[in-house]
């Protein structure tokens, strides 16, 4: 009897190694498995920088499945407290407890191993590398020493089906659209197993088509048990995506409500503390003269295939010339051939009846043209000088701010308070390093920079890219301002909202070709949206092929 | 005539061994960001230390090994001084050089006290292939750091892009930010390239000393680490096409040493000249594709902004 009871035993054993065995195989071959992380607590963290008391004391918890929304002003903490979850940085106090145990996380390859998977606000891709490469990076390979690139396409391809993330595991990521390059982002959180996933304004870059596919891969994600964090400044999507959201001001939660159960306006207020208004008022300006205009301008993309292919554009003093149209269809090489950081292969460029075409940027910076770029991280700021030194570099060389060559630094030090103070912009100190400033409030610098240089022409490349909703109203208001006092304005967005409300006329860009032109008050977002997508479908998200040469509508 | 041919090509290929050597080292160093300067120097410490340790224990094949732990030791060095202390590349580099270029000197009088030979690395017949006329004599009639430097190429080449290891080095010489993101070790991926690097370089050195010279003197690489330097820039960061670049620099040597031994009418001054005009003129009038090079090169990488 004791015989048969130790070989059932043993064999009863040997069976549930075998199990377990198998159920390893399979959670290595990519099948369904047990998350590893279901809820996720964050008591009382604290983080402090030089100067600025990032997150004071902040409580945070995610359940599993859910989609919780993340609010609050540039600079609030947000960012901070999502890289204190993944690891970046290490929390001066607080706790982080995963499925009720506390951890520690030292590193973001601390927070993988748990299941945290992070996108970022300023994307963390090797552009020169393939999609594979990406995703394979830093991973152990099946193969060992030899790369097995084969298998991690292979399972990009079954991870990008599952989720509809489309995206070609070959390609290279610089050749890649912005919103391609958030699904590769994706894509290796998902490889990494990640249950839940942090997305830091993953929709401030995209086009409309392109959040909506977003959207629904972030819903297919949490049917299946993934949770997310989402932080975005657009409250109408937060409204259509989250269950939950939680709204951070000055480092600390200012509140944690059920989306089902609040406005915009209610989102806002907990966001600011005060009542903001959601529209701008637009009174009628009397337009003055053409002060910019191109005439049949032709120029080359970084890649040195043609990006400008024949513009003709006015833009009168007093007017607001919106540029819509889906990003890479030419719009920053638009901007960068005005503001003279691009060359023209044809073409002239006039400013206020003189001919530009050859003039140097410096030239046409003193002629009073005003860019505020695109890639403001790159193009517009010196990362590694301080705020006040960002502000006047393009006014260093005037009274008051130097006398022969000494600079003036009791000028300097009151104009950069006076515009911190006037734009709001949150920084322990003008002598602060600008890259350590919120996402945000770099972006008011600049604008600020510019538009107090009180310019002829401004360009105004997706100015509310990022910022909160006080600070957009802030730029609308400021760029209408600056309509009423004579400037023309060149304002480049992919927010058809923000276009349509703003400008008097409304140019849409296709491959290189304005495609058409319409009038504020008869253009709806309809119309404007179908010649974004180039100009013949009926379907607003589909893109033609082939490029639409006359314009479709006027 | 092709004797003449055959001498020139056999002579380029042992020529190019020392290019190969330190450039093939320097490309991985650079594609993972970190451009070493002190090339030359630990060539230079490289070839004083096979040639001695090849002098005083006679055996060649410790001496290349004393070479390659000597150059592992300074790349190590200049890892520690540009990764972790995150000093400017350029200057370090410099600064790397011209203490081995004093310290090479200062054991050449202590330990040698003047010029002497050394039999050097006597060349391998690889068999039935050294047979094969004209090829022959020309391909598989060489010494074993030859063969070894030529391997090297695929090697590096698959290295890079194939293993997981050649991967980081890639990102972490694109974008150090992404890599560090993904839980990969930048420092430690940057210690490693610029300390095999350095490897490298030693055993370059010790071709030159115990192999191609067959003697050790003061400034005996006469700026060779320098040109590996440039070829890397000049191959963009590939290793095959750095090899072309080192094979065009090596042949124009070639011929010139035999324009010398010929004595054809023209300076021998401005013939030592030449390779290097071709060098400098190649890389200026190439099309400088910047996209190219490792975004990150001599950019310290440094965590939490
Ligand atoms: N590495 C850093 N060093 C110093 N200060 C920092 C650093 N990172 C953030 N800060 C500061 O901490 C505060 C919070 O910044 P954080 O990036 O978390 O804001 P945010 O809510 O993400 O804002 P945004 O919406 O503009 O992205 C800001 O005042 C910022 O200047
Ligand atoms: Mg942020």
């Amino acid at each position: 009897m004791t015989a048969a009871s130790i070989h059932i035993r043993s064999f009863l054993q040997e069976g549930t190694r075998f199990i377990a065995g198998a159920l390893h195989f399979l959670k290595g071959t990519g099948m369904k498995s047990e998350p590893v992380l279901s809820t996720l607590e964050m008591k009382g963290i604290v983080k402090r920088f030089p100067g600025v008391l990032a997150n004071d004391g902040v409580d945070f918890d995610v359940r599993a499945g859910e989609i919780h929304a993340l609010l609050g002003e540039n600079g609030a903490g947000k960012s901070t407290l999502m890289k204190v979850l993944y690891g970046m940085y290490s929390p001066d106090e607080g706790q982080i407890l995963i499925n009720g145990k506390p951890v520690t996380l030292r590193s973001p390859l601390d927070a993988i191993s748990h299941g945290i998977g992070m996108i970022h606000q300023h994307f963390m891709l090797v552009p020169t590398l393939t999609v594979a490469e990406n995703v394979a990076l830093g991973l152990s390979s099946s193969r060992r020493i030899v790369l097995d690139l084969d298998r991690v396409t292979e399972k990009v391809h079954e991870l990008s089906e599952a989720y509809r993330l489309r995206v070609d595991p070959s390609e290279e990521v610089w050749r890649l659209s912005v919103g391609e390059q958030q699904r590769v982002e994706i894509l290796k959180a998902l490889y990494r197993g990640a249950d839940l996933l942090i997305l830091d304004e993953p929709t401030a870059v995209l086009t409309p088509q392109d959040v909506d596919e977003l959207f629904n891969t972030l819903r297919t994600m949490s049917e299946e048990g993934h949770s997310l964090v989402f932080i975005s400044h657009k409250l109408p999507e937060v409204l259509r995506l989250s269950a939950r959201a939680t709204v951070l001001r000055d480092g600390r939660v200012a509140g944690s409500v059920m989306t089902n159960a609040v406005s915009q306006a209610d989102l806002a207020c907990m966001m600011v503390g005060r009542e903001v208004l959601l529209r701008i008022d637009h009174p009628d300006v009397e337009r003055g003269d053409v002060r910019l205009m191109l005439d049949g301008v032709h120029a080359d993309g970084d890649r040195g295939f043609p990006s400008l292919c024949g513009i003709d554009l006015e833009v009168h003093a007093g007017e607001i010339l919106g540029i819509a149209g889906v990003s890479g269809n030419g719009q920053r090489e638009l901007a960068e051939v005005i503001a003279g950081t691009r060359s023209i292969s044809a073409g002239t460029v006039t400013l206020n009846g003189e001919d530009m075409t050859q003039w140097s940027t410096h030239r046409r910076l003193e002629a009073g043209i005003a860019h505020i770029p695109e890639e403001r991280m790159v193009d517009g700021a010196v990362q590694e000088f301080s705020v006040e030194e960002n502000l006047i570099l393009k006014n260093h060389g005037h009274a008051p701010y130097s006398r022969g060559i000494f600079m003036n630094f009791k000028a300097i030090a009151a104009m950069a308070d006076r515009l911190i103070q006037r734009y709001d912009i949150k920084t322990p100190s003008r002598q602060t390093q600008i890259g350590s400033l919120s996402g945000g409030n770099m972006q008011k610098l600049i604008l600020a920079r510019e538009i107090s240089r009180n310019p002829d022409v401004l360009i105004a490349a997706q100015p509310t890219r990022g910022l909160d909703i006080g600070a957009t109203e802030f730029v609308h208001q400021q760029i209408v301002a600056q309509r009423a006092d004579g400037t023309a304005i060149l304002l480049i967005s992919e927010d058809l909202d923000e276009v349509l409300s703003l400008s008097d006329r409304i140019a849409v860009m296709y491959e290189g070709s304005v495609v058409g032109v319409v009038d504020r008050k008869s253009a709806t977002a309809n119309e404007v949206g179908r010649m974004m997508a180039g100009g013949g479908c009926e379907a607003a998200g589909a893109r033609s092929l082939a490029p639409v040469s006359e314009p479709s509508a006027g | 005539m092709t004797a003449v041919i055959v001498g020139i090509v056999s002579s380029s290929l042992r020529l190019v061994t020392p290019y190969l050597f330190a450039a093939i080292g320097e490309t991985l160093s650079q594609a993972s960001g970190v451009l070493n300067l002190g090339l030359d120097g630990i060539m230079l410490i490289g070839a004083y230390a096979a040639f001695y340790v090849g002098i005083t224990t006679g055996s060649l094949a410790l001496g290349v090994i004393a070479a390659g732990l000597a150059g592992g030791l300074l790349g190590f060095i200049m890892a520690f001084v540009s990764v972790s202390m995150r000093a400017d590349q350029g200057v370090s580099g410099i600064a790397l050089y011209l203490f081995c270029l004093g310290l090479s000197e200062m054991l050449f009088n202590q330990t040698l006290g003047g010029v002497r030979t050394i039999s050097g690395l006597q060349p391998i017949n690889i068999p039935g292939l050294s047979k094969i006329p004209v090829l022959g004599p020309i391909l598989f009639h060489q010494n074993i750091l030859v063969y070894i430097a030529f391997a090297l190429v695929p090697i590096a080449w698959f290295v890079l892009n194939k293993t997981p290891f050649g991967l980081k080095i890639r990102a972490v010489g694109e974008n150090p930010h992404a890599a560090d993101s993904l839980g990969v070790r930048v420092r430690r991926v940057r210690y490693q390239t610029v300390t095999l690097g350095g490897v490298f370089a030693g055993i370059a050195g010790a071709s030159l000393s115990i192999a191609l010279l067959n003697l050790f003197q003061p400034n005996l690489t006469n700026g060779m680490g320098f040109i590996a330097v440039a070829l890397v820039y000049f191959g963009g960061w590939r290793p095959v096409r750095v090899l072309l670049g080192a094979l065009l620099f090596s042949t124009v040597n070639a011929l010139q040493i035999w324009a010398q031994v010929e004595g054809i009418g023209i300076s021998p001054y401005l013939t030592l000249m030449l390779p290097y005009v071709i060098t400098i003129v190649v890389l200026a009038t190439m099309k400088r594709r910047n996209s190219q090079a490792p975004s990150a090169l001599t950019k310290p990488f440094e965590r939490g902004q």
